[in-house]
Parts: C-alpha cells; sequence; structure tokens
C-alpha cells in the first residue's frame, strides 16, 4: 500500500527514466553492453514491476499506470529474449550447413512429400492413357493443346534453322520463372496452415500434370528429348518444390502437433527457424533452376546435344542428393538459423 | 493470459507483474494494409519508371531486373520495415499499431518472415478474405500468419494527458478538506471507474438535459458509497460538482506530483 502517492512517485520516476534510457540503448544493435549494464537493466526492470504492483489498485494514476505498463512491457521482452545480436548471420554456413541438416531433420515430410507427388503422378499418368481428353483440362502450359510429336519436331525445326525463339528474352523468361517458381513454392508452404490439407493438394496436383505429361512424351516416344529438356532444371526446380511442400508438412504437423504435449506456441516456436530456412533454401534453388532453365533447357538438337543435357542434369541430381543427404553432417551441432 | 475474447492481451511476466496490449481489430488493420498497398503500388511505378532508361542495361536484362525488384518489394516490404522498425511498417506506423510477440517477448526474424509469407494464404482468395474471417474468429485477432508466427498486433497508443483544465476551473474543492478520505477515496475507486467520471465529465456539454442529470446523479451516487464524506460537505453541493471534485481528487495529485 502506498501512503503518500505523490512522494512514492516523485522517489520512483529516476529509476523509469533511468531504465527508459538503457532500454533504448539495449535497443541499438551497435551499442557496447556490459555485464554490469544487464545487470543493472535487471534491478531496474523488477524495481519497476514493483512499482507498476503497488500502482495498479491506484484510480488516480491511469496513464503513469500504462506508462509503466508500456515500460515493464519493454524490459520483459529484452530480458527474456534477446535476438541474438551480435550474432552474425552467415550465408555460405546457413546455406551449405544449416539447410542440408534442416532438410533431414524433417526428413519424414519430405518422404510423404515424395509418396504424394508419386501418387500425383500415377494418377496423372494414367489419368492422360485412359482419358485422352483429359490432357487439355490437367496439362498447363499449351501441353494439353499440342501433340508432343509434334512440338518437338517444331522446336528441333526451329533450332535447325537458327530460329532461337528465346533470343534478346532470355533474362526476363529467367527472372520470370524464378520469381513464378518461388511464389509457388511459398504458396506450398504457406498451405500448410490449413493443417497440411491445402500443401498435400497443391503437390499432389504438381504430381498430376507431371505424370500426365510425362506419359504424353513417353508414348509418343519422344522420351529422349522430355528427359532432355526437363533433367537441367528439373533436377533442381522440382525437388525445390517438394522441399516447399516438405516446410508445409512441417508447418500442419506443428498446428496439429500430433504426439507433442506443448502447447501450439510453443510447438509454433520451435519450428518457425526451420520453416524459414527450408523456404529461403528453395528460393536459392530456384534461382539457379530459373537460370538453368532460361539459358540451357530451352535449347535442343542440333544446337545442344541431348547427351550433354541429360549428363549435366543428372550430375546436378546427383550432387543435390549428396548435398541434402550429406552437406554439415556431423561436424557441428550449431545451427545458423535466421532469426 | 485471459481467455476470454476481448480487445486486450494481458501478460503475467513470472515475477509477477500484469500488463496490458489492446488488440488491433480487423478494421485499423485493413486500413494500415490499405496505406502499405498504396505505398508498394507508388514503389511499382518508380520501378516502371526504370524501364525508361533500359539502355543502361538493354531491354531484356532491364526488363528481368524490374520483374526481381518488384517481387523483391511484394516480399520484403512488409519483413524489412517490421524487422527494422520493430514490428511496424509504414501504415501501421501511421495506425499507431505494431506486431508483437504474443507473449510480450521480443520479436525475431523468424516470426516477422513467417508471419509475412503466410499472407500468401491469408490474401486467398482476394482482399485477404481467409485471414479477415480469422481474424473475427481468433479470440486475440489473429490471422493464419500470426498464429503461425505467435504474434498479435496490438494498438500502440501513447498515453495522453487528459486535458483538465476544461472541466477543473479551479473551483474551491471541499472534499480536499479531508485527506484521510481523499486518500481512501483514490485506493476504492478503479482506473476504469475514474475514466467513466472523467469522460462524463468531458462530454458533459454534448448531453440531453435530463440525460446529463441522471448520468451525473448515478456517478454520485455510486462515489458516495465507495467512501462516505461527512454530510455537512456532500448536502450543499449538486451531483455534476460532487462528480468533478472526486475527478479533481482522482486526477490532480498525478498533475502535482509530475510538477506540470
Amino acid at each position: 500500500m502506498i501512503i503518500d502517492l505523490e512522494n512514492f512517485i516523485e522517489i520512483e520516476r529516476p529509476y523509469w527514466d533511468e531504465l527508459e534510457k538503457l532500454l533504448a540503448r539495449f535497443a541499438q544493435t551497435d551499442a557496447k553492453k556490459t555485464i554490469d549494464d544487464a545487470q543493472r537493466l535487471h534491478y531496474l526492470y523488477e524495481r519497476t514491476s514493483s512499482d507498476l504492483n503497488k500502482l495498479t489498485t491506484f484510480a488516480s494514476e491511469p496513464e503513469t499506470r500504462r506508462y509503466l505498463e508500456t515500460l515493464v512491457a519493454r524490459a520483459y521482452g529484452e530480458i527474456h529474449a534477446g535476438r541474438f545480436r551480435g550474432h552474425t548471420f552467415r550465408p555460405l554456413h546457413w546455406f551449405f550447413k544449416t539447410f542440408p541438416r534442416t532438410f533431414r531433420k524433417h526428413v519424414k515430410a519430405f518422404q510423404l512429400i515424395l509418396l504424394i507427388t508419386f501418387a500425383g503422378c500415377l494418377f496423372g499418368w494414367f489419368a492422360v492413357q485412359l482419358d485422352p481428353e483429359a490432357k487439355a483440362v490437367l496439362l498447363p502450359f499449351g501441353h494439353g493443346e499440342r501433340d508432343a510429336r509434334e512440338r518437338v519436331q517444331r522446336e528441333e525445326e526451329a533450332f535447325a534453322e537458327g530460329d532461337d525463339r528465346l533470343a534478346g528474352h532470355k533474362a526476363q523468361f529467367s527472372a520470370m520463372l524464378m520469381t513464378h517458381n518461388t511464389r509457388v513454392s511459398i504458396t506450398a508452404m504457406a498451405l500448410g496452415a490449413s493443417w497440411g490439407l491445402g500443401t498435400i493438394i497443391l503437390i499432389f496436383y504438381n504430381g498430376v500434370i507431371m505424370g500426365g505429361i510425362v506419359f504424353d512424351y513417353v508414348s509418343s516416344e519422344q522420351t529422349e528429348f522430355l528427359i532432355a529438356w526437363l533433367l537441367p532444371h528439373g533436377s533442381i526446380e522440382i525437388p525445390a518444390i517438394l522441399l516447399a511442400g516438405q516446410a508445409g508438412l512441417v508447418l500442419g504437423a506443428g498446428i496439429i502437433g500430433w504426439g507433442k504435449r506443448i502447447s501450439l506456441r510453443e510447438r509454433m516456436r520451435e519450428i518457425a527457424p526451420d520453416l524459414v530456412t527450408l523456404i529461403g533454401g528453395v528460393a536459392v534453388m530456384l534461382v539457379w533452376a530459373g537460370i538453368i532453365e532460361a539459358f540451357f533447357s530451352q535449347y535442343h538438337e542440333p544446337v545442344l546435344p541431348y547427351e550433354i543435357k541429360i549428363a549435366f542434369g543428372s550430375i546436378e541430381l546427383l550432387a543435390l542428393i549428396y548435398f541434402l543427404a550429406r552437406a554439415g553432417a556431423g561436424d557441428d551441432k550449431e545451427d545458423d538459423n535466421v532469426s | 493470459m485471459s481467455a476470454e475474447r476481448q480487445n486486450t492481451l494481458r501478460i503475467r511476466t513470472p515475477e509477477g507483474v500484469e500488463f496490458a496490449h489492446l488488440l488491433a481489430g480487423p478494421i485499423p488493420r485493413a486500413m494500415a494494409w490499405t496505406i502499405d498497398a498504396f505505398v508498394m503500388a507508388t514503389l511499382f511505378l518508380a520501378v516502371m519508371f526504370l524501364g525508361l532508361f533500359e539502355a543502361l542495361l538493354g531491354a531484356d536484362a532491364m526488363i528481368a531486373f524490374m520483374f526481381l525488384i518488384i517481387f523483391a518489394i511484394q516480399l520484403g516490404y512488409a519483413i524489412g520495415q517490421e524487422w527494422l522498425w520493430n514490428g511496424q511498417t509504414l501504415g501501421k506506423r501511421v495506425l499507431k499499431l505494431r506486431v508483437v510477440d504474443s507473449h510480450g517477448l521480443q520479436l525475431q526474424f523468424n516470426q516477422v518472415v513467417i508471419r509475412n509469407l503466410l499472407r500468401f494464404v491469408d490474401a486467398l482468395p482476394i482482399l485477404y478474405f481467409v485471414g479477415g474471417i480469422t481474424t473475427l474468429l481468433n479470440r486475440s485477432s489473429q490471422r493464419l500468419g500470426d498464429l503461425a508466427a505467435n504474434t498479435v498486433v496490438i494498438r500502440n497508443h501513447e498515453p495522453k494527458q487528459p486535458n483538465l483544465s476544461r472541466v477543473l476551473s479551479g473551483k474551491f474543492n471541499s472534499l480536499r478538506q479531508f485527506p484521510h478520505l481523499t486518500a481512501r477515496l483514490q485506493q476504492r475507486v478503479s482506473p476504469r471507474e475514474a475514466t467513466i467520471a472523467l469522460q462524463a465529465l468531458l462530454r458533459r456539454d454534448e448531453m440531453e438535459s435530463t440525460a446529463r442529470i441522471e448520468l451525473f446523479t448515478t456517478l454520485a451516487e455510486h462515489f458516495k458509497e465507495l467512501v462516505k464524506f461527512p454530510e455537512e460537505i456532500t448536502e450543499g453541493i449538486s451531483d455534476e460538482n460532487y462528480v468533478r471534485n472526486i475527478v479533481d481528487v482522482l486526477f490532480n495529485s498525478r498533475k502535482k506530483a509530475n510538477g506540470n
């Protein structure tokens, strides 16, 4: 109980002012802070908290109470969860170590995404096989309206005549692919908020498209063209989309919370750095895939032999598998999540 | 933290101290977003203007550059500002809103990224329909992005000093003759009751005369029940003047203490 309110405020105000100044200093990332500063901050926080408790019952001090609440809230945030200031983000370490480690940490979600994609592929394959009319509905980007054999023939003839239809547009095509695919990946991840269902539907549909396209080319005996066209960029782009789906399932599982006796807030706090790492890694992969698709994949025989394209794509795929399976394994436990 | 649906997020620290944040509803948030959308549209126009200088990079590279810059603005506008300005974008600054951690802890970069990436779902199918519905259904007015990132959007109003000179014209206050009773009054009146009395005085000229008399009668009776001042003091003054004296006792002690 405060007997003399005026006197109480007069005595305590210098401490509140000091806390406010100290908090402003702590908010500056480059300001030097010592152990003494931290101890003083803790003392002032406890003292101000105590003042707030004493003032809470006083009707005459709503503004002072609100001011102290703001001060205590800021100090509480500062003391209980620092921003890891001084922890420098190392992009190379993050990409080459943290990212693959995070992938492996949630590898079951990736395996599930692979299964869903495979199921989608089978569906797409059989849908187009059983009902060729379905091609026009299922396959985007004009694949459904054109015969695969006709398309390959037209592409090869154009290159034989020296007609590069992407001449003067490669950079913008590449940028368009990067941004479009990144947007799709973020959507795949974000749809995980629907308990993972949205992600599953999106990834399944992605599989349906792939299955339909593959059947179309294989049944038209254009398998070599398909592999040569798809592998150089697809070996990175398709896994990137699957990794985004993996992030979506991680998010969905976090929301559902199977077998975890912690609250939704704690579960989300636990997976948040992993989600950001996965989607960040996916974005980097898609930049590479966008460049390759615009500047390499769209060139066919006779300009670029299919063997070279297939070899290049195969090397990429093997390197990616090795990277995700082995990179950053065992050498340290320190993660460099973006925090 | 409180469980009922409300416009306040109450946080109790391990030290037993409780503080509150006023939650922002969907309307001010939509207004802040509209301002941000306008700013982004202006930035897009500025990027389009760059297209006029295609000779610098060549047409193809310039269009690619514009593609990437526009995408970076779409994605990075809110992330960058909320991180650098501690939970605020330009729109939120104007509307005095702020994104904070739902536990009162400091906002982490991960949280900023996740709540903004999940806009892709909150914005579905158009104009933040999913996010808007979620905000209305959620007791802390959180959209999906906020739920996933453990964040809430609060109203960041600075407490303002009430203009007491309008209602307290320096008249003699008979209640002040009894300091022990005024001290008791300060302890027994809740902040909510004090604010109601102050607001009644501030808005008294806007009221219809009968309603004004009824309101001040109710208020005066209520305060008389809380602390009983001697009858010779209370009998001679109107209910409105009695409430005015109560507000003077409740609010003016702080003015003296602060020296302003």
